[in-house]
């Protein structure tokens, strides 16, 4: 018999409904599984046993009285470090932010609380969100569980991780220009970016707040539907929050592509992607067209533009937002400090590791004056072009196929000390955050080597309900899911 | 284009960033290179383009006006490096 942990959280859910299995031993499978693994994976900066069985304990006491809180109550899930949790110490890997004990929930914790799922503990990541392989976690790299020498890709790596080596059932994290689905990408593991607005940024440690975007990673597509619904809500403490119903993603996701047009951008196909890649997204589109969608040749001709603007914008937003770590109200403050000033300097130029100080120093740059006009508004009006090709697009498409990642996961340390390199790893997915469109990740294959690779497909806005359903499609043909990471 | 120390050292003084002497020279190289591979956004006319903020056309939202609990003093200040009974605790910026 499988272990309870290769169980999907809709498996194990059904499980928890029947009382064939508990939450606390679901839990303590959970535990055991990282007490096994995690020392090889290093996905978890810290694990809340006793949060979680005390969580876990009144699951099960809530099934016994027949009143579970929802359909996933008692399923044991990790949160990447950016959530603020109240009473478990949340630094969103940065050392600046060490020792800090949030006092309240982000309203995604909240959620996942109110639907009484066990928070197992919290998950490494890139500091700040920035980066692309969880190498700039100022505490130590995550290893992807498919090759323990290479990288899960960032910056939600460990909530990858996590998941694709079976420590976690399912695990949030955020997308600012990809960080959901490219670790989905590179682990074997469907990550859902929702529509800019669909879930709340309330508690959310803000990097790029125009871009930022929380949303579920699990290993099927039916897992990562039932987490996104707990956590797509309107909600009045985020001003950009949508109020907009909660999507139904669950009905109708078996309904398959049988009459859709798919949209395949050729400057999505171009030189620099990784031969296997290439060839298994040629493989995996001709496979939704025998499933009965229509591919239609499509052209988003501002992409070439879309990492400059990118890290423009990403950059001016992150050095505003990081401009509250001054060492005064929460985190760590430099010692023997002279005065207010050497206090801010000596704080930051301490507490922040290298991709963080690049990218305040770019954003600074780009938003100061005899700059702004060259940099940060010329990025701004570039956005709009970009969002303009999109909803030309859509027009004729109900969704966009692309690979996730140009290339499958790479060595840890290769690209460390060439940033250029390292921002290439995000150019087919920072599009969709740009013009704050719901975009997935879903397995579609793995290299001669044994390395995942992804497949994104791209929305109109609120439209995840089809992009799903078409993942669900797709998934329904393969094992991707069933195979375990050999860690 | 090329970033002198001299301007990496003025960014990083409006960033409120101490930065070793190295890494000076590093961010010099680095963020001259960004700035070059962000050039390519001088090639496109923007003149008549209006800019996006964000993604969503977000408008100002206003909540009622009414008293609601918010963080007690003491767990406003749980997590300050230094305080002083009720207050943060900061250096002199006055002799």
């Amino acid at each position: 018999m499988s272990s309870l942990t290769d169980l999907s959280m809709l498996e194990l859910a059904a499980k928890l409904a029947s009382r064939e299995v508990s939450s606390v031993e679901a839990t303590r499978a959970s535990l055991q599984r990282i007490a096994q693994v995690d020392p090889k994976v290093r996905a978890f900066l810290r694990v809340d046993e006793p949060g979680a069985l005390k969580a876990a304990e009144a699951s099960d006491a809530r099934r016994e009285a027949g009143s579970p809180l929802s359909a996933l109550d008692g399923v044991p899930v990790g949160l990447k470090d950016i959530f603020l949790t109240e009473g478990v110490e949340t630094t969103c890997a940065s050392r600046v932010l060490e020792g800090f004990v949030p006092p309240y929930d982000a309203t995604v914790v909240r959620l996942l609380k109110e639907a009484g799922l066990p928070l197992v503990g919290k998950l490494n990541m890139d500091e700040f969100a920035m980066g692309s392989s969880n190498e700039s976690s100022a505490y130590f790299p995550t290893h992807n569980p498919w090759d323990l020498t290479r990288t899960p890709g960032g910056s939600s790596g460990g909530s990858a991780a996590a998941v694709a080596a079976r420590e976690v059932f399912g695990a949030l994290g955020t997308d600012t220009g990809g960080s959901i689905r490219q670790p989905a990408a590179l682990t074997n593991t469907v990550g859902l970016k929702p529509t800019y607005g669909r879930v709340s940024r309330y508690g959310v440690i803000a990097f790029a707040s125009s871009l930022d975007q929380p949303g579920p990673m699990a290993r099927t597509v039916g897992d990562t539907a039932a987490l996104f619904q707990l956590i797509a809500r309107h909600d009045p403490l985020d001003s950009t929050s949508a109020d907009v119903e909660t999507p139904d993603c669950l009905t109708g996701l078996e309904d398959g592509v049988r009459g859709l047009k798919l949209g395949v951008p050729r400057e999505y196909f171009a030189e620099g992607m990784d031969p296997e890649v290439a060839g298994t997204l040629r493989a995996s589109l001709e496979e939704l067209e025998k499933l009965g969608a229509t591919l239609v040749d499509v052209s988003l001709p501002h992409t070439k533009y879309a990492l400059a603007t990118y890290y423009l914008l990403a950059s001016s937003e992150a050095s505003s937002n990081l401009a509250r770590y001054d060492g005064i109200r929460y985190g760590q403050r430099a010692k023997d400090a002279r005065g207010l000033k050497e206090l801010y300097t000596q704080t930051r130029g301490q507490g922040f590791g290298a991709e963080v100080k690049r990218r305040i120093m770019l954003g600074t740059y780009a938003l100061s004056a005899g700059y702004y006009d060259a940099y940060y508004l010329r990025a701004q009006k570039v956005r709009t072009l970009i969002r303009e090709d999109f909803t030309k697009v859509f027009q004729q498409v109900d969704a966009i196929v692309s690979p996730t990642s140009p290339v499958p996961a790479f060595k840890l340390g290769a690209k460390v000390d060439d940033p250029l390199s390292m921002y290439l790893m995000d150019v087919y997915t920072l599009p969709c955050n740009l013009a704050g469109l719901p975009g997935l990740s879903v397995p579609c294959g793995f290299t001669q080597a044994g390395l995942p690779i992804g497949m994104q497909l791209l929305g109109r806005p609120f439209d995840e309900a089809r992009l799903l359903r078409i993942a669900r499609a797709f998934e329904r043909e393969h094992d991707f899911f069933r195979r375990a990471a050999p860690v | 284009m090329a970033l002198t120390l001299e301007q990496v050292r003025h960014v990083a003084t409006l960033a409120r960033l101490s930065l070793t002497p190295q890494e000076e020279e590093r961010y010099a190289t680095q963020l001259s290179a960004v700035l070059d591979a962000v050039a390519e956004l001088e090639a496109l006319d923007v003149s008549q383009v209006e800019p996006t903020s964000h993604a969503t056309l977000a408008s100002s939202l206003l909540r009622e006006d009414v008293l609601r609990p918010s963080l007690s003093p003491e767990a406003g200040l749980a997590n300050a490096p230094a305080k002083v009974g009720t207050a943060f605790a900061v250096p002199k910026i006055l002799e």
